[in-house]
Protein backbone atom coordinates (compact mmCIF):
# COMPACT_ATOMS: atom_id res chain seq x y z
CA UNK A 1 0.00 0.00 0.00
CA UNK A 2 3.08 2.24 0.30
CA UNK A 3 3.04 3.02 -3.42
CA UNK A 4 -0.39 4.70 -3.47
CA UNK A 5 -0.14 7.90 -5.52
CA UNK A 6 -1.44 11.07 -3.86
CA UNK A 7 -0.13 13.74 -6.25
CA UNK A 8 -1.77 14.57 -9.57
CA UNK A 9 0.02 13.20 -12.61
CA UNK A 10 -0.60 12.80 -16.34
CA UNK A 11 0.89 9.29 -16.20
CA UNK A 12 -2.03 6.87 -15.84
CA UNK A 13 -1.41 4.68 -12.75
CA UNK A 14 -2.60 1.17 -11.98
CA UNK A 15 -5.87 0.93 -10.09
CA UNK A 16 -5.91 -1.44 -7.14
CA UNK A 17 -9.45 -2.39 -6.07
CA UNK A 18 -10.61 -2.22 -2.44
CA UNK A 19 -13.59 -4.42 -3.31
CA UNK A 20 -12.98 -7.84 -4.89
CA UNK A 21 -13.56 -7.84 -8.68
CA UNK A 22 -15.85 -10.60 -9.94
CA UNK A 23 -14.19 -13.58 -11.61
CA UNK A 24 -15.08 -13.48 -15.30
CA UNK A 25 -15.46 -17.28 -15.32
CA UNK A 26 -18.17 -17.06 -12.64
CA UNK A 27 -20.03 -14.13 -14.24
CA UNK A 28 -23.81 -14.44 -14.64
CA UNK A 29 -25.45 -13.88 -18.03
CA UNK A 30 -26.58 -10.46 -16.83
CA UNK A 31 -23.02 -9.53 -15.80
CA UNK A 32 -21.62 -10.76 -19.12
CA UNK A 33 -24.22 -8.67 -20.93
CA UNK A 34 -23.27 -5.55 -18.93
CA UNK A 35 -19.55 -6.20 -19.51
CA UNK A 36 -20.04 -6.64 -23.26
CA UNK A 37 -20.88 -2.99 -23.83
CA UNK A 38 -17.54 -1.77 -22.50
CA UNK A 39 -15.16 -0.32 -25.13
CA UNK A 40 -12.87 -3.35 -24.98
CA UNK A 41 -14.24 -6.82 -24.36
CA UNK A 42 -10.99 -8.67 -24.92
CA UNK A 43 -9.41 -7.42 -21.68
CA UNK A 44 -11.88 -6.28 -19.02
CA UNK A 45 -10.34 -3.95 -16.43
CA UNK A 46 -10.48 -4.74 -12.72
CA UNK A 47 -12.48 -1.54 -12.25
CA UNK A 48 -15.24 -2.76 -14.57
CA UNK A 49 -15.11 -6.20 -12.93
CA UNK A 50 -15.79 -4.49 -9.57
CA UNK A 51 -18.68 -2.50 -11.06
CA UNK A 52 -20.12 -5.74 -12.49
CA UNK A 53 -21.32 -6.47 -8.93
CA UNK A 54 -24.13 -4.05 -9.87
CA UNK A 55 -24.75 -5.23 -13.43
CA UNK A 56 -28.02 -3.32 -13.89
CA UNK A 57 -26.36 0.05 -13.35
CA UNK A 58 -23.15 -0.83 -15.21
CA UNK A 59 -25.16 -1.73 -18.31
CA UNK A 60 -26.65 1.80 -18.41
CA UNK A 61 -23.53 3.66 -17.29
CA UNK A 62 -21.11 2.65 -20.06
CA UNK A 63 -23.08 3.91 -23.12
CA UNK A 64 -24.08 7.05 -21.19
CA UNK A 65 -20.45 7.76 -20.34
CA UNK A 66 -19.42 7.35 -23.98
CA UNK A 67 -22.26 9.57 -25.25
CA UNK A 68 -21.38 12.42 -22.87
CA UNK A 69 -17.65 12.32 -23.62
CA UNK A 70 -17.63 11.46 -27.34
CA UNK A 71 -20.95 12.55 -28.96
CA UNK A 72 -20.65 14.68 -32.09
CA UNK A 73 -21.12 18.45 -31.99
CA UNK A 74 -21.25 20.78 -29.00
CA UNK A 75 -18.23 21.25 -26.75
CA UNK A 76 -14.91 20.08 -28.22
CA UNK A 77 -13.47 16.75 -27.05
CA UNK A 78 -10.51 18.54 -25.44
CA UNK A 79 -12.76 20.92 -23.50
CA UNK A 80 -14.87 18.01 -22.20
CA UNK A 81 -11.61 16.49 -20.90
CA UNK A 82 -10.77 19.84 -19.24
CA UNK A 83 -14.18 19.79 -17.55
CA UNK A 84 -13.67 16.16 -16.43
CA UNK A 85 -10.26 17.02 -15.01
CA UNK A 86 -11.65 20.04 -13.12
CA UNK A 87 -14.18 17.80 -11.35
CA UNK A 88 -11.53 15.15 -10.66
CA UNK A 89 -9.23 17.75 -9.07
CA UNK A 90 -12.01 18.84 -6.65
CA UNK A 91 -12.75 15.23 -5.70
CA UNK A 92 -9.00 14.42 -5.68
CA UNK A 93 -9.52 11.42 -7.92
CA UNK A 94 -5.88 10.99 -8.97
CA UNK A 95 -6.73 8.15 -11.37
CA UNK A 96 -9.51 9.99 -13.26
CA UNK A 97 -7.42 13.17 -13.33
CA UNK A 98 -4.52 11.24 -14.90
CA UNK A 99 -6.69 9.62 -17.59
CA UNK A 100 -8.48 12.82 -18.57
CA UNK A 101 -5.57 15.26 -18.29
CA UNK A 102 -3.48 12.99 -20.52
CA UNK A 103 -6.33 12.83 -23.04
CA UNK A 104 -6.58 16.62 -22.93
CA UNK A 105 -2.86 16.93 -23.60
CA UNK A 106 -3.14 14.58 -26.57
CA UNK A 107 -6.17 16.34 -28.07
CA UNK A 108 -5.04 19.92 -27.37
CA UNK A 109 -1.35 19.21 -28.06
CA UNK A 110 -0.53 21.40 -25.07
CA UNK A 111 0.79 20.33 -21.66
CA UNK A 112 0.91 23.76 -20.01
CA UNK A 113 -2.79 23.92 -19.13
CA UNK A 114 -2.72 20.71 -17.08
CA UNK A 115 0.64 21.56 -15.46
CA UNK A 116 -0.88 24.82 -14.24
CA UNK A 117 -4.12 23.19 -13.01
CA UNK A 118 -2.19 20.50 -11.11
CA UNK A 119 0.06 23.13 -9.54
CA UNK A 120 -2.50 25.87 -8.75
CA UNK A 121 -5.98 24.31 -8.95
CA UNK A 122 -8.72 26.93 -9.35
CA UNK A 123 -6.08 29.69 -9.34
CA UNK A 124 -4.35 28.33 -12.45
CA UNK A 125 -3.50 31.04 -14.97
CA UNK A 126 -5.41 30.11 -18.13
CA UNK A 127 -6.95 31.91 -21.09
CA UNK A 128 -10.46 33.31 -20.43
CA UNK A 129 -12.31 30.44 -22.14
CA UNK A 130 -10.30 27.67 -20.45
CA UNK A 131 -10.62 29.50 -17.13
CA UNK A 132 -14.41 29.84 -17.47
CA UNK A 133 -14.71 26.10 -18.19
CA UNK A 134 -12.43 25.10 -15.30
CA UNK A 135 -14.13 27.42 -12.79
CA UNK A 136 -17.58 26.17 -13.74
CA UNK A 137 -16.56 22.49 -13.53
CA UNK A 138 -14.88 22.99 -10.15
CA UNK A 139 -17.78 24.99 -8.64
CA UNK A 140 -20.37 22.49 -9.91
CA UNK A 141 -18.36 19.72 -8.22
CA UNK A 142 -18.75 21.18 -4.71
CA UNK A 143 -21.53 19.88 -2.42
CA UNK A 144 -23.86 21.67 -2.64
CA UNK A 145 -22.78 22.99 -6.05
CA UNK A 146 -21.54 26.58 -5.90
CA UNK A 147 -22.49 27.70 -9.42
CA UNK A 148 -24.77 30.73 -9.84
CA UNK A 149 -26.39 32.67 -12.66
CA UNK A 150 -23.23 34.84 -12.77
CA UNK A 151 -21.23 31.80 -13.90
CA UNK A 152 -23.52 31.53 -16.94
CA UNK A 153 -22.66 35.11 -17.85
CA UNK A 154 -18.95 34.33 -17.52
CA UNK A 155 -19.34 31.29 -19.83
CA UNK A 156 -21.30 33.34 -22.37
CA UNK A 157 -18.76 36.18 -22.26
CA UNK A 158 -16.00 33.62 -22.85
CA UNK A 159 -17.80 32.64 -26.08
CA UNK A 160 -19.59 29.42 -25.12
CA UNK A 161 -22.90 28.74 -26.90
CA UNK A 162 -25.83 26.93 -25.23
CA UNK A 163 -24.99 23.55 -26.73
CA UNK A 164 -21.41 23.88 -25.47
CA UNK A 165 -22.55 24.87 -21.97
CA UNK A 166 -24.90 21.87 -21.92
CA UNK A 167 -21.98 19.54 -22.73
CA UNK A 168 -19.90 21.26 -20.06
CA UNK A 169 -22.65 20.65 -17.47
CA UNK A 170 -22.96 17.00 -18.55
CA UNK A 171 -19.22 16.24 -18.58
CA UNK A 172 -18.50 17.93 -15.22
CA UNK A 173 -21.54 16.20 -13.66
CA UNK A 174 -20.49 12.84 -15.11
CA UNK A 175 -17.30 13.07 -13.09
CA UNK A 176 -19.36 13.72 -9.99
CA UNK A 177 -20.40 10.13 -10.73
CA UNK A 178 -17.12 8.58 -11.98
CA UNK A 179 -14.94 10.09 -9.22
CA UNK A 180 -17.35 8.75 -6.58
CA UNK A 181 -16.64 5.22 -7.84
CA UNK A 182 -13.00 5.36 -8.91
CA UNK A 183 -11.69 7.28 -5.89
CA UNK A 184 -13.67 5.27 -3.34
CA UNK A 185 -13.55 1.66 -4.59
CA UNK A 186 -9.80 1.51 -5.22
CA UNK A 187 -6.39 3.16 -5.04
CA UNK A 188 -4.15 4.59 -7.79
CA UNK A 189 -0.80 2.85 -7.46
CA UNK A 190 2.54 3.22 -9.21
CA UNK A 191 3.21 0.97 -12.16
CA UNK A 192 6.02 -1.39 -11.18
CA UNK A 193 7.59 -1.91 -14.58
CA UNK B 1 -38.01 9.51 -24.92
CA UNK B 2 -38.35 13.28 -25.25
CA UNK B 3 -35.81 15.18 -23.07
CA UNK B 4 -38.63 17.24 -21.49
CA UNK B 5 -40.30 14.10 -20.16
CA UNK B 6 -37.28 12.93 -18.17
CA UNK B 7 -36.94 13.32 -14.40
CA UNK B 8 -33.75 15.34 -14.85
CA UNK B 9 -35.27 18.02 -17.08
CA UNK B 10 -38.55 18.12 -15.14
CA UNK B 11 -36.68 18.75 -11.89
CA UNK B 12 -34.73 21.60 -13.51
CA UNK B 13 -37.90 23.72 -13.78
CA UNK B 14 -40.13 24.61 -16.66
CA UNK B 15 -38.25 24.08 -19.89
CA UNK B 16 -41.24 23.87 -22.24
CA UNK B 17 -41.01 22.80 -25.88
CA UNK B 18 -41.09 26.47 -26.97
CA UNK B 19 -38.25 27.44 -24.57
CA UNK B 20 -35.13 28.66 -26.42
CA UNK B 21 -33.20 25.78 -24.80
CA UNK B 22 -35.62 23.03 -25.92
CA UNK B 23 -33.91 22.43 -29.26
CA UNK B 24 -30.49 22.21 -27.59
CA UNK B 25 -31.85 19.60 -25.15
CA UNK B 26 -33.34 17.63 -28.05
CA UNK B 27 -29.85 17.48 -29.55
CA UNK B 28 -28.83 15.45 -26.50
CA UNK B 29 -32.10 13.53 -26.04
CA UNK B 30 -30.16 10.23 -26.11
CA UNK B 31 -28.23 11.33 -23.03
CA UNK B 32 -31.37 12.33 -21.12
CA UNK B 33 -33.02 9.02 -22.03
CA UNK B 34 -29.97 7.05 -20.88
CA UNK B 35 -29.85 9.12 -17.68
CA UNK B 36 -33.46 8.10 -17.00
CA UNK B 37 -32.54 4.43 -17.53
CA UNK B 38 -29.59 4.79 -15.14
CA UNK B 39 -31.95 6.43 -12.63
CA UNK B 40 -34.24 3.39 -12.80
CA UNK B 41 -31.31 0.97 -12.50
CA UNK B 42 -30.01 2.74 -9.38
CA UNK B 43 -33.35 3.54 -7.71
CA UNK B 44 -35.69 0.71 -8.67
CA UNK B 45 -33.54 -2.21 -9.88
CA UNK B 46 -35.12 -5.58 -10.65
CA UNK B 47 -32.62 -7.13 -8.21
CA UNK B 48 -32.21 -4.63 -5.35
CA UNK B 49 -29.86 -6.96 -3.40
CA UNK B 50 -29.51 -5.85 0.21
CA UNK B 51 -30.69 -2.28 -0.43
CA UNK B 52 -34.47 -2.02 -0.67
CA UNK B 53 -36.19 0.34 -3.08
CA UNK B 54 -37.40 2.36 -0.07
CA UNK B 55 -33.87 2.66 1.37
CA UNK B 56 -32.54 3.71 -2.04
CA UNK B 57 -35.23 6.38 -2.48
CA UNK B 58 -34.66 7.65 1.06
CA UNK B 59 -30.88 7.87 0.62
CA UNK B 60 -31.39 9.59 -2.76
CA UNK B 61 -33.75 12.12 -1.16
CA UNK B 62 -31.17 12.76 1.56
CA UNK B 63 -28.43 13.33 -1.05
CA UNK B 64 -30.63 15.68 -3.09
CA UNK B 65 -31.15 17.67 0.12
CA UNK B 66 -27.40 17.72 0.84
CA UNK B 67 -27.01 19.14 -2.68
CA UNK B 68 -29.77 21.73 -1.99
CA UNK B 69 -31.91 20.41 -4.88
CA UNK B 70 -35.48 20.71 -3.58
CA UNK B 71 -37.34 19.56 -6.69
CA UNK B 72 -35.14 16.50 -7.04
CA UNK B 73 -35.56 15.75 -3.31
CA UNK B 74 -39.32 16.01 -3.79
CA UNK B 75 -39.14 13.55 -6.69
CA UNK B 76 -37.27 10.99 -4.55
CA UNK B 77 -39.73 11.60 -1.70
CA UNK B 78 -42.48 10.50 -4.12
CA UNK B 79 -40.55 7.33 -4.95
CA UNK B 80 -40.07 6.73 -1.22
CA UNK B 81 -43.75 6.99 -0.31
CA UNK B 82 -44.73 4.70 -3.20
CA UNK B 83 -42.26 2.03 -1.99
CA UNK B 84 -44.21 1.23 1.21
CA UNK B 85 -41.43 2.50 3.47
CA UNK B 86 -40.91 1.52 7.09
CA UNK B 87 -40.74 4.38 9.62
CA UNK B 88 -36.97 3.91 9.72
CA UNK B 89 -36.69 4.26 5.93
CA UNK B 90 -38.66 7.52 6.14
CA UNK B 91 -36.16 8.85 8.70
CA UNK B 92 -33.19 8.19 6.37
CA UNK B 93 -34.36 10.97 4.06
CA UNK B 94 -33.73 13.51 6.84
CA UNK B 95 -30.06 14.62 6.73
CA UNK B 96 -30.16 15.11 10.53
CA UNK B 97 -30.93 11.42 11.17
CA UNK B 98 -27.77 9.35 11.73
CA UNK B 99 -29.22 5.85 11.90
CA UNK B 100 -29.52 5.68 15.69
CA UNK B 101 -28.63 2.31 17.24
CA UNK B 102 -28.87 0.36 13.96
CA UNK B 103 -25.20 -0.27 13.12
CA UNK B 104 -25.80 -1.31 9.49
CA UNK B 105 -27.97 1.71 8.81
CA UNK B 106 -25.56 4.05 10.60
CA UNK B 107 -22.72 2.75 8.40
CA UNK B 108 -24.78 3.15 5.18
CA UNK B 109 -25.78 6.71 6.10
CA UNK B 110 -22.28 7.71 7.20
CA UNK B 111 -20.81 6.44 3.91
CA UNK B 112 -23.51 8.10 1.80
CA UNK B 113 -22.98 11.47 3.50
CA UNK B 114 -19.18 11.25 3.33
CA UNK B 115 -19.02 10.31 -0.37
CA UNK B 116 -21.63 12.95 -1.22
CA UNK B 117 -20.08 15.83 0.71
CA UNK B 118 -16.38 15.08 0.83
CA UNK B 119 -15.40 12.52 -1.82
CA UNK B 120 -11.72 13.44 -1.66
CA UNK B 121 -11.47 12.34 2.00
CA UNK B 122 -12.67 8.76 1.46
CA UNK B 123 -10.03 6.15 2.43
CA UNK B 124 -9.84 2.34 2.44
CA UNK B 125 -11.00 2.23 6.08
CA UNK B 126 -14.35 3.73 5.03
CA UNK B 127 -14.98 0.67 2.86
CA UNK B 128 -13.91 -1.69 5.69
CA UNK B 129 -16.33 0.14 8.00
CA UNK B 130 -19.15 -1.07 5.73
CA UNK B 131 -17.96 -4.68 5.53
CA UNK B 132 -17.45 -4.69 9.32
CA UNK B 133 -21.19 -4.17 9.83
CA UNK B 134 -22.04 -7.00 7.44
CA UNK B 135 -22.61 -5.03 4.20
CA UNK B 136 -21.69 -7.40 1.33
CA UNK B 137 -19.28 -6.42 -1.44
CA UNK B 138 -22.17 -6.50 -3.93
CA UNK B 139 -24.10 -4.07 -1.74
CA UNK B 140 -21.07 -1.78 -1.39
CA UNK B 141 -20.98 -1.43 -5.18
CA UNK B 142 -24.78 -0.99 -5.33
CA UNK B 143 -24.60 1.76 -2.70
CA UNK B 144 -21.64 3.38 -4.47
CA UNK B 145 -23.49 3.48 -7.80
CA UNK B 146 -26.58 4.95 -6.13
CA UNK B 147 -24.54 7.67 -4.41
CA UNK B 148 -22.54 8.39 -7.56
CA UNK B 149 -25.61 8.51 -9.81
CA UNK B 150 -27.64 10.85 -7.59
CA UNK B 151 -24.70 13.23 -7.25
CA UNK B 152 -24.42 13.25 -11.07
CA UNK B 153 -28.13 13.88 -11.52
CA UNK B 154 -28.23 16.67 -8.91
CA UNK B 155 -25.47 18.49 -10.81
CA UNK B 156 -27.12 18.12 -14.21
CA UNK B 157 -30.35 19.49 -12.71
CA UNK B 158 -28.52 22.46 -11.15
CA UNK B 159 -26.67 23.27 -14.36
CA UNK B 160 -29.79 22.98 -16.51
CA UNK B 161 -31.80 25.28 -14.27
CA UNK B 162 -29.10 27.95 -14.52
CA UNK B 163 -28.75 27.49 -18.28
CA UNK B 164 -32.54 27.73 -18.75
CA UNK B 165 -32.58 30.90 -16.67
CA UNK B 166 -29.92 32.44 -18.88
CA UNK B 167 -31.45 31.50 -22.25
Amino acid sequence: MSNVIHDFTTTVPFWEPRVTPINLNDATDEQLDALKVTPSNTKVSEYVLVLARDAETLRERTPLFNAIMYNRGGLSRAERELSATGASVVNRCVYCAAVHSSRYNMLAKNETVMERIFADGAEAELDPRQNAILQFAMKLSQTPPEVTQDDMTVLRDAGLADDEILDLILSASLFGWANRLMHTLGDPIEKSD
Amino acid sequence: MNAQETTTVRCAGSIETDHPLAETLDGRSDIFAMTEQAHDAALTPVDPGGLTHAERAALACRMARLNAEDDLAHHFEGLLTSANPTDTAMHIADPKYDGGSDTRLTALIRYTDLVTRDTKSVVAADISALTDTGVSEDDIVRLSELVAFVNYQARVVRGLRLLAGAS
